[in-house]
């Protein structure tokens, strides 16, 4: 490309120009087209490849750009010129007021404090998904404690198929401690199968979130009632110390992560109903953009929970070393939520 | 180059929008439409299954591969290994492909790109990652899950009619969530600040009425016309609106509408239109009319079209 010839012909064009409005174009479109070369490496994502006197030059052709546009509207009946600087004008807009953090720099920064800082936020919350879990498990135990059939209504055939009422200590105890590497490589399938159900279980308690926050607190008492169940039906055995531990092990970090992602639904039902003084669109935005970085934590633990019900759940065959695994990984998640990152509070 | 569509005429009035920059500037967005929406949505969901089918079908070549080569039979636990990796990628893959792409410089996936659209903040302010993700999550209940609930139970034949129709309608309502407010929110657009605007990339068309037509009769356009001269009665007949019209006839540069146009001009200013030379005259015509009503702007004289005064 030869820019000066270029240049000339572009002179000798707006010297013939016509109408004002034309001149006032063709004297600037050379800064025009250049912002809008940058706009397009930046929005493909290649910052690199812009050259550093283009970056130096940026401020200086997105003021003229504006300030272009501005005097384009009072001067110019040109409708492609006008359509043209506005949306070049509003896709630098963009990318000027856009997302300024890097992937990396914004993951530094959450996971370093606006994660815990976030979940410290719905701290209310998170005491009423508390409650209802513990209600459910309690309701779920008193069901089936009272009358045996209601373990059919809430466990759902496919789950627990030789985890009924009734079954022997031996088959119970068959579930919690693997004897061969045969049941190992299914159970492996099932974890993961499980992960990717409880991750779904989780989105769906914080979506759900939107009916003010209702089928939340029930999805939360349901799933604990299924629990609440299952755990009679081993403590009717004598197996209730087991079955804890069995479920320790990964059961720590992965109902903790369903009751981080019912609070946060809860939490936006709640800002729903309760908005206070300002408008719902705004308290909504608010919460919810709250409850979604709660859930990326909810998220990374469930990825958590699976390795662990995956892995050491089959490689760890005893029970001391059960409880030891699960709660020294809850007292972790506990510090990490709760006392990391308090000094830095905003 | 010539062809610079001229979007603001296209918008529908009841989703045109007013952004005001910090630097003052107000400018135009426009709100997308439902049907713009959907026609993303289907292009991204064929593009994850597209990438879901080809992820398998490299997994298949690979077994494939593999036991033809006739190495030693793999143990149980690899087997078990790679089916884990399928369930994750599966679970990931529709995730990770909405969050990438929205998380990027265009925020937008490549369903929206291509119809010309993108995700931006609704108060004009920086567009945060937590939008995005708040979001996308929300997109799961709105569809994936009831779709994948619903294809789940009717592949293994426990579908009843009634939790048929109770997910779909389910589905429906947030589909049609959409079509009863202003802003086209979704409902993920509702929780996480968000809306979903039109970003066409125009490019810069050329100068409309350069007069070299003209000029190669000898004369330039800056001496006001060339060959065509026209008085002020009747340059009067016309305001901004037929300016704009002609403008887009001398862009598209189609000889018929040309034809059309100049005949429809001369009748209105009676002249008796001449044959061969369209171009000449309508950009003579395009360059006078609008000389006289950018002058009259600068005096704060606007005229919208030919019925208004001025």
């Amino acid at each position: 490309m030869n820019d000066a010839s270029m240049f000339r012909r572009e002179e000798d064009v707006a010297a013939a120009a016509a109408l004002r409005s034309d001149r006032f174009r063709l004297e600037r479109e050379g800064d025009w087209l250049r912002l809008e070369r940058i706009v397009e490496q930046m929005e493909k994502g290649r910052p690199g490849r812009i050259a550093d006197d283009e970056v130096r030059a940026l401020p200086t052709l997105y003021r003229t750009l504006m300030s272009s546009l501005s005097i384009a509207r009072e001067s110019s009946l040109d409708a492609g010129l006008i359509a043209y600087l506005e949306g070049l004008a509003l896709r630098a807009y963009y990318l000027v007021y856009g997302t300024r953090t890097s992937f990396g720099a914004w993951c530094k920064g959450f996971f370093g404090g606006a994660l815990s800082r976030a979940v410290r936020s719905i701290g209310p919350d998170l005491l009423i998904a508390f409650a209802c879990m513990i209600a459910g498990a309690i309701v779920g135990y008193l069901l089936v404690a009272h009358d045996t059939d209601w373990f059919y209504s809430l466990v759902p055939a496919q789950f627990g198929d030789v985890r009924v009422p009734g079954a022997s200590e031996e088959v119970l105890r068959s579930t919690l401690f693997d004897t061969g590497a045969k049941s190992q490589d299914g159970l492996t399938v099932f974890a993961t199968s499980l992960f990717s159900n409880n991750a779904q279980v989780a989105i769906l308690a914080f979506a759900l979130g939107f009916a003010f926050g209702v089928p939340s607190m029930l999805l939360l008492v349901h799933n604990m009632a299924l629990l609440g169940a299952m755990m009679w039906v081993f403590v009717q055995r004598g197996l209730g110390m087991e079955f804890v531990g069995w479920l320790s092990i990964h059961g720590t970090t992965e109902m903790f992560a369903i009751l981080l992602a019912g609070a946060a639904g809860i939490h936006i039902g709640r800002s729903l109903g309760f908005p206070g003084q300002r408008s719902h669109l705004a308290v909504m935005r608010e919460a919810g953009q709250r409850g979604a970085q709660v859930m990326v934590g909810v998220i990374v633990m469930l990825l958590c929970a699976g390795l662990l019900e995956g892995f050491a759940r089959q490689l760890i065959n005893n029970t001391g070393a059960r409880y030891a695994i699960g709660y020294s990984i809850l007292a972790f998640w506990l510090v990490y939520y709760f006392l990391f990152a308090r000094k830095r509070a905003v | 180059m010539a062809s610079a569509s001229l979007p603001a005429q296209h918008v529908n009035p009841k989703l045109a929008r007013i952004l005001v920059t910090p630097e003052g500037v107000a400018m135009d967005v426009s709100v997308a439409t439902a049907g713009a929406r959907l026609g993303a949505l289907l292009i991204d969901i064929g593009i994850i299954f597209g990438l879901l089918l080809g992820f398998f079908l490299l997994f298949l070549l690979i077994g494939w591969a593999y036991s033809v080569s006739g190495l030693p039979a793999l143990n149980d636990g690899f087997a078990a290994f790679m089916i884990v990796t399928v369930i994750i990628v599966l679970f990931l893959a529709r995730n990770a492909y909405f969050l990438f792409f929205e998380l990027g410089p265009r925020s937008a996936t490549w369903g929206k790109r291509s119809v010309g659209i993108r995700v931006a903040a609704r108060d004009g302010g920086r567009l945060s990652a937590e939008a995005i993700i708040a979001r996308n999550l929300v997109r799961e209940i709105e569809l994936f899950l009831p779709l994948m609930f619903m294809v789940s139970t009717g592949v293994q034949g426990g579908l009843t009619t009634f939790a048929g129709w109770a997910g779909t309608i389910w589905v429906g309502i947030f589909m049609l969530f959409p079509l009863f407010n202003r802003d086209r929110l979704r409902c993920g657009d509702l929780i996480a600040g968000t809306w979903v605007v039109n970003s066409q990339k125009v490019s810069l068309g050329a100068v409309v009425a350069t007069g070299e037509t003209a000029r190669e009769d000898g004369k330039a356009l800056s001496e006001h016309g060339g060959r065509y001269q026209f008085s002020e009665d009747e340059l009067s007949v016309y305001g901004e609106y037929e300016l704009q019209t002609l403008e887009k006839v001398l862009r598209a540069d189609n000889v018929e509408a040309q034809e059309t146009v100049c005949a429809a001009i001369c009748g209105k200013i009676g002249w008796n239109p001449g044959a061969g030379d369209e171009r000449a005259f309508l950009e003579a015509y395009y360059t006078q009319l609008r000389a006289r009503l950018e002058r009259n702007m600068r005096f704060g004289r606007r005229r919208a079209d030919k019925h208004s005064q001025g």
